[in-house]
């Protein structure tokens, strides 16, 4: 059985036949192309799957395809201006070498926006709380976490 | 995973009568745990029928003694819910404690007791709050409401719409979290209501359990010294990799502790 099922990712509307038991990682890795956001564990725990749906960070990896019709969807390729301008998130972790093979920083990024929207004030603590559910198998959470803290700044000040 | 048939209705009746004609239908609130346990072929239901069409699950009430919250309310919205924080800061801050800031934004409460998993959260606040589980049928007790290892009460189609807890006089909850997963390797929950309490705890049993004994020692002296000498027997206590039942025991004790002292403050 497919069913089709029409979306918004990255603010272009997209739509296509897919089996329910398609996730919306596959979905957008397999049938969009959009290899930025990354499958880790698969169980729902290492966050490398982190996208925005209709602004909120979900893993994509415990989503089917189907329930994001009619929805929006935003993932790393997103971010950048079109002219290939960084999100002020994306330049931090450049600056503060938030990354070392560079596998879990779509899921982090990501994350780190939605920390950034819901928590402008965050401090160093928060953050690391916040990123319970992202796993950065190289350890480099002292990069990250720095990165984050400035991403934040920087789009508080981007307002 | 094996395939589904996947089904989206806009009523209640039709998503009950949709779960209960299929072969092995299941329903699909917020996904955190169905779809990874799909992925594992843990589960493997012929059909899935969506709550998100629905309307009514979702929200927040707050009536004088009780808040109500529907079964589709995410984890992340009963957390930040201006009324909730007020009402029951000790349910707020439950809700904020369940997995990962992603998870909370997916997950909803009737997903989570209406699986009654061993270590979830959510069940231990719904027993020691004396609540009442609203289905699309009627209306369960607590402590009718959890029957055993990821069993309840709920019957073939039967679909939970709403939870309904009492406001307490003061509670709080405490776990001791499994470091990889947030799970409550013990969680323990205690309320005041007037002059009787209610003390549940989860994590430690095939289902979330009341400890009366130290219900009767709080009625009598509301501080933590009054569970700290009050033990679990070892016998029917779950034992894992990651802990063994007499550490779970020790840390019922423990849990109880922190909750009352939190509670009391």
């Amino acid at each position: 059985m497919s069913i089709e099922v029409s979306m918004k990712v990255n603010g272009k509307p997209v739509s296509a036949e897919v089996e329910p038991r398609t996730l919306l990682v596959q979905y957008l890795r397999e049938h969009l192309g959009l290899t930025g956001t990354h499958v880790g564990c698969d169980t729902s725990q290492c966050g490398c799957c982190n996208i925005h749906l209709n602004g909120e960070s979900i893993k994509s990896c415990t989503i089917f395809a189907i329930q994001c019709q009619g929805q929006d969807v935003l993932t790393i390729e997103g971010l950048a201006e079109e002219d290939g301008t960084l999100h002020p998130m994306q330049q931090a972790f450049w600056e503060h070498h938030g990354l070392q093979c560079g596998f879990c920083t779509p899921g982090m990024v990501m994350v780190a926006c939605d920390i950034a929207r819901r928590l402008p004030d965050a401090d160093e603590k928060t953050i690391r709380h916040e990123l319970e559910g992202n796993i950065c198998r190289c350890t480099g959470y002292q990069h990250i976490v720095e990165a984050i803290e400035s991403g934040i700044k920087a789009m508080n000040a981007r307002g | 995973m094996y395939e589904f048939n996947y089904h989206r209705p806009k009523t209640l009746d039709e998503a009950s009568r949709t779960t209960k004609e299929a072969e092995d239908g299941q329903v699909l609130a917020g996904g955190m745990t169905m779809i990874p346990s799909m992925k594992l072929r843990l589960a493997s239901p012929s059909d899935l029928v969506d709550l998100a069409d629905i309307d009514g699950l979702k929200g927040i009430t707050i009536g004088p003694d009780t808040v109500t919250i529907g079964a589709m309310t995410r984890h992340h919205d009963v957390h930040t819910s201006p009324d909730v924080q007020k009402a029951i800061p000790a349910l707020a801050a439950l809700a904020g404690g369940i997995g990962d800031p992603s998870v909370r934004h997916r997950g909803t409460i009737g997903g989570s007791v209406a699986n009654s998993d061993p270590a979830a959260d959510y069940p231990a606040a719904v027993l020691g709050l004396d609540a009442t589980v609203e289905t699309n049928t009627r209306k369960i007790a607590a402590d009718d409401f959890f029957t055993g290892l990821f069993e309840t009460a709920l019957e073939s189609g039967e679909i939970i719409t709403a939870v309904h807890f009492k406001i307490p006089d003061a509670a709080a909850y405490m776990k001791f979290p499994q470091p990889a997963s947030g799970f409550a390797m013990v969680g323990a929950f205690v309320a005041k209501f007037g002059g009787e309490f209610r003390l549940a705890v989860t994590g430690a049993k095939d289902c979330v359990f009341r400890m009366t004994e130290m219900e009767q020692a709080l009625a009598a002296n509301f501080s933590a010294d009054a569970v700290a000498e009050i033990t679990i027997a070892e016998d029917d206590l779950l034992a894992d990799i990651h802990c063994g039942a007499d550490y779970r025991a020790h840390l019922v004790t423990v849990m109880a502790k922190r909750a009352v002292a939190l509670a009391a403050g």
